[in-house]
């Protein structure tokens, strides 16, 4: 009878037997409690947001409906359509994007596949900078630079002192880093075999960038993109200082489109804008003002859920792709 | 059956030696402009975070126009000094008070008193009795239990009831020094328009003022700009990093532990690794949100301090340091556990294995195998977290930061404001004094921020070397 035998016979020697240990049990019971506390987190977002989003449409002068489709914002008299914060936080974002995209792609494609070790070494920590400055103070710097540049270069009596544009402007510079720090990591990714292959078949650095390494890297650089796009819609400081604190009202059909509708130069208060502004100071709960907050920000929740998990699916079919 | 391909000749795939040259030139320059066109996109990155310094810069030092209702230097050589040798800091405690005594209303006395006494043995603007009788009241006023004012403090009430300083105007750094002269004409246009009515031109003093200086960095908040300080918001901060740090780095790092070493793949660990990357994009005014309806509100009894102190706290509902640290706790976990995990997971295998050959379990091969080499990447992974989490402003106005509190925190149930949003309320004031304020505070930031940073770097530094 061998060892192995016995062994199987009779069941490991009790010194080899798994002895209980509690303190292990214990700390591992702890650990499992933090990793669960995200959940917690997400429950408890959704749960308060949608608890108060619940009590605001249960008043009798909102309704569901209204809140969809009506286009104007005004607590006051009753009226609460989303439209006008909608389209404040959007005209914030496309201008935000128009500056950014450029921005952080170019220095993307310019640090990825243009710059020497020391050129790299001078821009990476700059952006790390913008990255790391709080956003407050870019709205100090909106309100202080932006928009007495934008007035003095375009004409005080065209410009607000809070509008739409300086905001914008500031919040794509915020989001720059985000954009091209993203995208260059989708384009080093791309294997250099395709590099060489296009340098062998006589492209120039220009054709081999745009045609073959940003086409190759193109889901991972949109995923950087939706990112920051759902950054600029979440975005409240600079917002709140430069936007102003007027929802944008309009009658469609009736309101000129690009004169007023969708002017940039004049204000209009973005969905966190009006969050930020109607919580600043005391606000009394179980008041329609409390309530409102909690269903714009359940609006918020989910675009920027949607845009998150869009960018997720890009990157994973990048990752397909080359990994 | 075969699909017949085109006949193509070799000419049809490969252009010309015509085509081909003639492109050449065209073709490098367009390659040319490219590269130019990414470099400038990239200088503008740059240009931004310089003009962005600058503008800080410029606001927080400069000319401004003063106006002071009693000199400085007169009171000075009234109280018998030597106005050329001595400053109004020069002066005695005593003398201080005395001047407070002689230039102050009785009531507003009598308040400042009731804040905080002067001396700790007699009083300057109350009776014995009417004191005795207050501090036996219901709710006795701060100065009762408080310590007596000190020397600093005494000065700042000096400056400002005393000497009552008036910045009618402010100029910025760079045109002050470019151009002193045109600041004076402007205040002097000023005065002719009739803009400044309560002063004549022959008042007005041009001073140099860095509003960035450490009598700012010392100085509780105020509503005068000329001596206000941000004291009160620094503290505020460190008391929310503080809290925050110690609900979210255990937190944090226990769950990234469990993600890593310790969960097999089911579907709800999946869950949790999938809730993490979304809650890393939740947008902070959302926690705001959720620090407002569930720590401020649902949990008030234990945010306010009411239950351990039965009832005594300093703040009367759930807006205190603890909310606000907690929530910024929340926003900064998945960031925390993201982090953590990087670190964790760039761990070798090796390690591991070596430790369970040993016969050690689980824990306690992580406990001293894998954490000890993980711990830089953890480290500044966190404190990166938690630099971003300082400046934040949209959730601590969500839990209600109180924007105007001259008083310093005293512990975590006190009510509180912070840099952040000190840089907010000041920025949205519409007087140009207010705006230097802002900028001053935000350089005071940028500096915590970048000591925080340096910190991180030093940490990875000291650690790396003694795991190696």
């Amino acid at each position: 009878m061998t060892a192995d035998d016995r062994i199987r016979a009779e069941g490991p020697p009790s010194s080899l037997q798994k002895s209980p240990r509690p303190g292990e049990t214990a700390i591992r019971g702890f650990l499992f409690i933090c990793g669960a506390i995200s959940i917690a987190i997400t429950v408890g977002i959704l749960y308060e947001l949608g608890k108060e989003s619940f009590l605001f449409f249960q008043d009798e002068s909102v309704s569901v409906v209204d809140f969809l489709t009506d286009t104007f914002w005004q607590p006051q008299v009753g009226r609460f359509g989303i439209w006008p914060l909608v389209l404040g936080t959007l005209m914030i974002t496309i201008i935000a994007m128009l500056v950014a995209v450029p921005i952080g792609l170019a220095s993307a494609i310019y640090l990825s596949e243009y710059a020497s070790r020391r050129v790299r070494g001078f821009f990476k920590p700059v952006l790390e900078v913008l990255v790391g400055i709080p956003t407050v103070v870019y709205g100090f710097f909106a309100l202080t630079f932006m928009t007495p540049l934008l007035r003095s270069a375009l004409g005080a009596n065209v410009v607000g002192f809070f509008n739409v544009l300086s905001a914008g402007i500031v919040v794509g510079i915020l989001i720059v880093p985000l954009i091209s720090s993203l995208a260059e990591d989708a384009l080093s990714a791309v294997p250099d075999s395709l590099r060489q292959a296009a340098y062998a078949l006589g492209a120039s650095k220009l054709e081999v960038s745009t045609r073959v390494v940003v086409p190759a890297a193109l889901s991972g650089i949109a995923a950087g993109i939706v990112i920051a796009m759902s950054r600029a819609v979440g975005e409240t400081m600079v917002v709140t200082l430069a936007a102003g604190a007027s929802p944008r009202n309009f009658i469609p059909g009736e309101d000129p489109f690009f004169g007023y509708i969708l002017n940039p130069f004049q204000s209009a208060q973005a969905m966190t804008g009006y969050i930020a502004i109607t919580a600043n100071g005391d606000l009394s709960y179980n008041t329609i003002d409390y309530n409102s907050i909690f269903s714009i920000g359940l609006t918020l929740f989910f675009m920027t859920l949607g845009l998150n998990s869009l960018s997720r699916r890009l990157v994973n079919r990048f990752r397909q792709a080359y990994q | 059956m075969s699909v017949q391909a085109p006949e193509r000749r070799r000419a049809d795939f490969f252009p010309t030696e015509e085509e081909y040259t003639g492109h050449l030139g065209w073709r490098s320059r367009k390659a040319t402009w490219f590269q130019g066109f990414c470099m400038a996109m990239l200088t503008i990155a740059v240009i931004a975070l310089v003009t962005l310094l600058y503008t800080i810069i410029n606001d927080s030092f400069g000319l401004v126009a003063i106006v002071n209702q009693n000199q400085p230097e007169d009171i000075v050589a009234d109280l018998g000094y030597d106005p050329e040798t001595t400053g109004l800091n020069g002066i005695t405690f005593d003398e201080m008070v005395g001047l407070l005594e002689a230039n102050v209303s009785s009531g507003v006395g009598r308040r400042l008193e009731r804040e905080q006494r002067f001396y700790e043995n007699r009083l300057v603007f109350e009776s014995d009795q009417v004191w005795a009788e207050i501090c036996a009241s219901e709710e006795p006023p701060s100065g009762c239990t408080a310590a007596p004012r000190d020397q600093a403090n005494v000065f700042a009430l000096v400056q400002e009831r005393v000497v009552q300083p008036d910045v009618i105007a402010s100029n910025q750094l760079v045109h002050s020094l470019l151009d002193p002269g045109g600041f004076e004409d402007e205040v002097a246009s000023g005065f002719e328009a009739g803009r400044f009515q309560e002063y004549t031109f022959e008042q007005v003093e041009f001073e140099w003022r860095a509003w960035f200086s450490p009598t700012f960095l010392l100085s509780p908040a105020s509503a005068t700009p000329e001596i206000a300080g941000i004291r009160t918001a620094i503290l505020g901060s460190m008391w929310l990093v503080i809290i925050t740090v110690l609900f979210a780095v255990p937190v944090g790092v226990g769950a990234a532990i469990y993600l890593v070493e310790f969960a097999r793949p089911s579907r709800f660990n999946n869950l949790i690794q999938t809730n993490i990357n979304n809650l890393a994009g939740v947008p902070s005014i959302i926690y705001g949100m959720l620090g407002l309806a569930i720590l401020v509100r649902v949990l008030e009894p234990i945010t306010s301090g009411d239950i351990f102190t039965g009832g005594t706290s300093p703040s009367d509902n759930g807006r205190t340091i603890l909310s606000a640290g907690m929530t910024l706790g929340l926003l900064t976990l998945p960031v925390v556990i993201i982090s953590s995990q990087e670190a964790l997971k760039a761990v070798p295998d090796s390690l591991r294995q070596a430790g369970m050959a040993l016969g050690a379990t689980k824990w306690q091969t992580v406990r001293s195998q894998i954490l000890p080499v993980a711990m830089p990447g953890v480290l500044t992974g966190t404190i990166l977290a938690v630099a971003r989490a300082v400046g934040e402003t949209a959730p601590l106005i969500l839990v209600g930061a109180a924007s105007f509190i001259t008083v310093d925190p005293s512990g975590p149930f006190s009510k509180f404001t912070a840099l952040p949003i000190q840089i907010f309320q000041w920025t949205s004031f519409p007087q140009e004094e207010f705006r230097n304020l802002a900028a001053a505070a935000s350089i005071a930031l940028l500096l915590l921020l970048l000591t925080l940073n340096a910190a991180a770097v030093i940490l990875r530094n000291r650690f790396s070397r003694r795991v190696e």
